[in-house]
């Protein structure tokens, strides 16, 4: 082992150092200075982000547990500017309520861990690593969404999020087992080598596959996912719905597109064909129904990964292209609608799509700003969220699935649907009791200009795609 | 290897400890019942990875691993889920799932 090799290792080390940095500084202040740790907090991380993009080397560290490549390194960047748009929205929130009760570094604390699990889980060369990873990046969101300890539904949130995600972790080390059990090996290489398509090795996948799906939250697992979304602090919500579910896709990619027992073969196609089907169809029905914007975002974001799944069907790098830039693109289209929920409640309490009524004559930029996040959201041009759908409708049609083309379309007309609700409400209806005019801090406003840039330049400009797919051939 | 005992009889308690964990978490009304039914999932899984370690590759210790980061990965697991349900409990002085239902569409 030549100590060279710690440099591959350099992007963990870092958010280390910083999670470390943050956790010492703290010690050194009392009472009211503790507010002083959320700029030095948001400082620090960006550095980390900057320093990041650095170009990195290629290689393996540890005898192959863990390995980088350029295409690695750079959804780990992906995952950093979510997690940095989710630091700037919940500056505010915490300056409001965490200071007083004296828990401001143990935030940055359990969210930088969860990122750190994502790394690793990321880089994974092997399935302890990436069990190890999985594990290290749930549970401190659960220990985030039953962070408001006063309130019921934090807890209550907590309780239900830890539960199916113990069940969910159980599941995969199950058909982590039966994988072990039929090959003799965890390794990935490997395994890829080695794998067939016995029903021992069908069946352990299975398990597997059903574990990361909880995470993505696809249909027969995403019962959690409304009520973990409510219950939770909106900014711990917004980095469920786009970091976790970002990061769960990334390692579903490399899972799928290589380690399927006998490749892609016909019963995994159709097991996954059914899956994005039910996926987008229940998640848009639920969604009609919400009243609550947060559970509205929650079945929003359950319709948005039976979506990124369409990305699958296609073997070549287009498939694997649209599905990270699908993901770049809803971060920022969904934490802007999220930044604009979370700025009302903090300020105001109120979720209910029933007082967004009249928000236009109130406060007309915050409502500027949801309306290009759900048609976004929505995918209308020119804005980003179309040319992500349309890259992934595109993958689908080259793998030759006209009647999923079409699903996936009728559906996208239905989810415009319910996204214009919220625009005609805020837009269109008047109120007897409109919401009072207020100015977020300045973090929220420098994040939601951040998601609007996002949004509109990847509309425009194309070289971000041609970037990833030279990255994927 | 144990003598006298093939590697189908352990295999059978794993799935059968698998089996009974999943119909308590989903049956059990109690918070820390369910936790012991997801116990009992995470003990069958490993009781698999040390069977196949020993039985059918026994050159190299890969699944006893496996195994040992799973106990303690399981222990981190449960601690955090009993201090979220103790918090539940000051909440609402119960710990039965019915009492937790505020968060409804």
């Amino acid at each position: 082992m030549k100590w060279d090799d710690i440099l591959l290792m350099r992007h963990e080390l870092q958010l280390l150092a910083v999670i470390l940095i943050v956790t010492c500084t703290e010690i050194y202040l009392t009472g009211k200075d503790k507010a002083r740790v959320v700029p030095f907090a948001i400082a620090l991380f960006t550095l980390h982000m900057v320093a990041g993009w650095i170009k990195p080397e290629e290689g393996m560290w540890f005898g192959g547990m863990f390995r980088t490549t350029p295409l690695i390194h750079m959804r780990k960047n992906i995952l950093d500017l979510g997690v940095l748009i989710v630091l700037l929205q919940t500056a505010g929130w915490v300056k409001k309520q965490l200071v007083d009760e004296n828990r401001v570094s143990e935030f940055y604390l359990l969210l930088w861990s969860s990122l750190l699990g994502m790394y690793y889980m990321i880089s994974s060369g092997d399935l302890l690593m990436l069990f190890l990873g999985l594990e290290l990046s749930t549970l401190p969101i659960a220990a985030l969404a039953a962070y408001e300890v006063i309130r019921l539904r934090s807890a209550e949130s907590g309780i239900k999020l830890i539960l199916s995600a113990g069940l969910a972790s159980a599941i995969t080390l199950m058909g982590i087992s039966f994988l072990y059990g039929s090959t003799g090996t965890y390794a990935i290489p490997e395994l890829i080598k080695i794998l067939s398509g016995t029903s021992l090795e069908n069946l352990g996948f299975l398990f597997f596959f059903a574990g990361l799906a909880f995470k993505i939250s696809l249909v027969p697992f995403h019962f959690w996912t409304p009520d973990v979304y409510e219950g939770a602090p909106t900014g711990v919500a917004a980095y469920l719905s786009v970091v976790s579910k970002g990061s769960a896709v990334f390692i579903l990619m490399i899972l799928l597109l290589g380690l399927t027992p006998g490749g892609m073969t016909e019963i995994w196609t159709w097991t996954l064909y059914v899956l994005a089907i039910l996926t987008m169809t229940i998640g848009n029905l639920f969604a009609l129904r919400q009243r609550n914007l947060k559970r509205f975002l929650a079945f929003s974001s359950v319709a948005q990964a039976g979506f990124i799944l369409l990305g699958f069907f296609s073997t070549g790098p287009d498939g694997m292209a649209s599905i990270i830039y699908f993901v770049l693109v809803y971060i920022f289209s969904n934490l802007a609608a999220f930044g604009v929920v979370h700025a009302i409640s903090v300020e105001t309490g109120k979720e209910d799509i029933g007082d967004y009524d009249g928000l236009y004559r109130a406060n007309p930029l915050l409502s500027l700003v949801m309306l290009l996040a759900v048609f976004s959201l929505a995918g209308i041009p020119p804005l980003a969220g179309f040319f992500g759908k349309f890259f992934l409708f595109m993958s689908v049609a080259s793998a030759g699935m006209y009647v999923l083309l079409f699903i996936a379309v009728v559906n996208t007309v239905v989810s415009l649907y319910y996204y214009l609700l919220v625009v005609r409400a805020m837009f269109l209806r008047k109120s007897e009791a409109p919401l009072a005019y207020f100015k977020s801090d300045a973090w929220m406003r420098a994040s939601l200009v951040i998601c609007v840039i996002g949004i509109l330049a990847l509309g425009v400009w194309s070289g971000v795609y041609e970037y990833i797919y030279q990255l994927c051939v | 290897m144990i003598p006298g005992v093939s590697l189908l009889e352990i295999l059978t308690v794993s799935t059968l400890m698998f089996f009974i964990g999943v119909y308590g978490f989903v049956t059990r009304k109690n918070l820390i019942t369910v936790l012991m039914s997801l116990e009992l999932i995470l003990n069958g899984a490993a009781i698999n990875f040390a069977a196949f370690n020993k039985y059918l590759y026994p050159g190299q210790p890969d699944g006893q691993f496996f195994t040992l980061f799973l106990i303690a990965v399981a222990a981190a697991e449960v601690a955090l889920a009993i201090a979220i349900v103790i918090n539940l409990y000051r909440r609402i002085l119960s710990v039965d799932v019915d009492n937790v239902n505020t968060l409804k569409h």
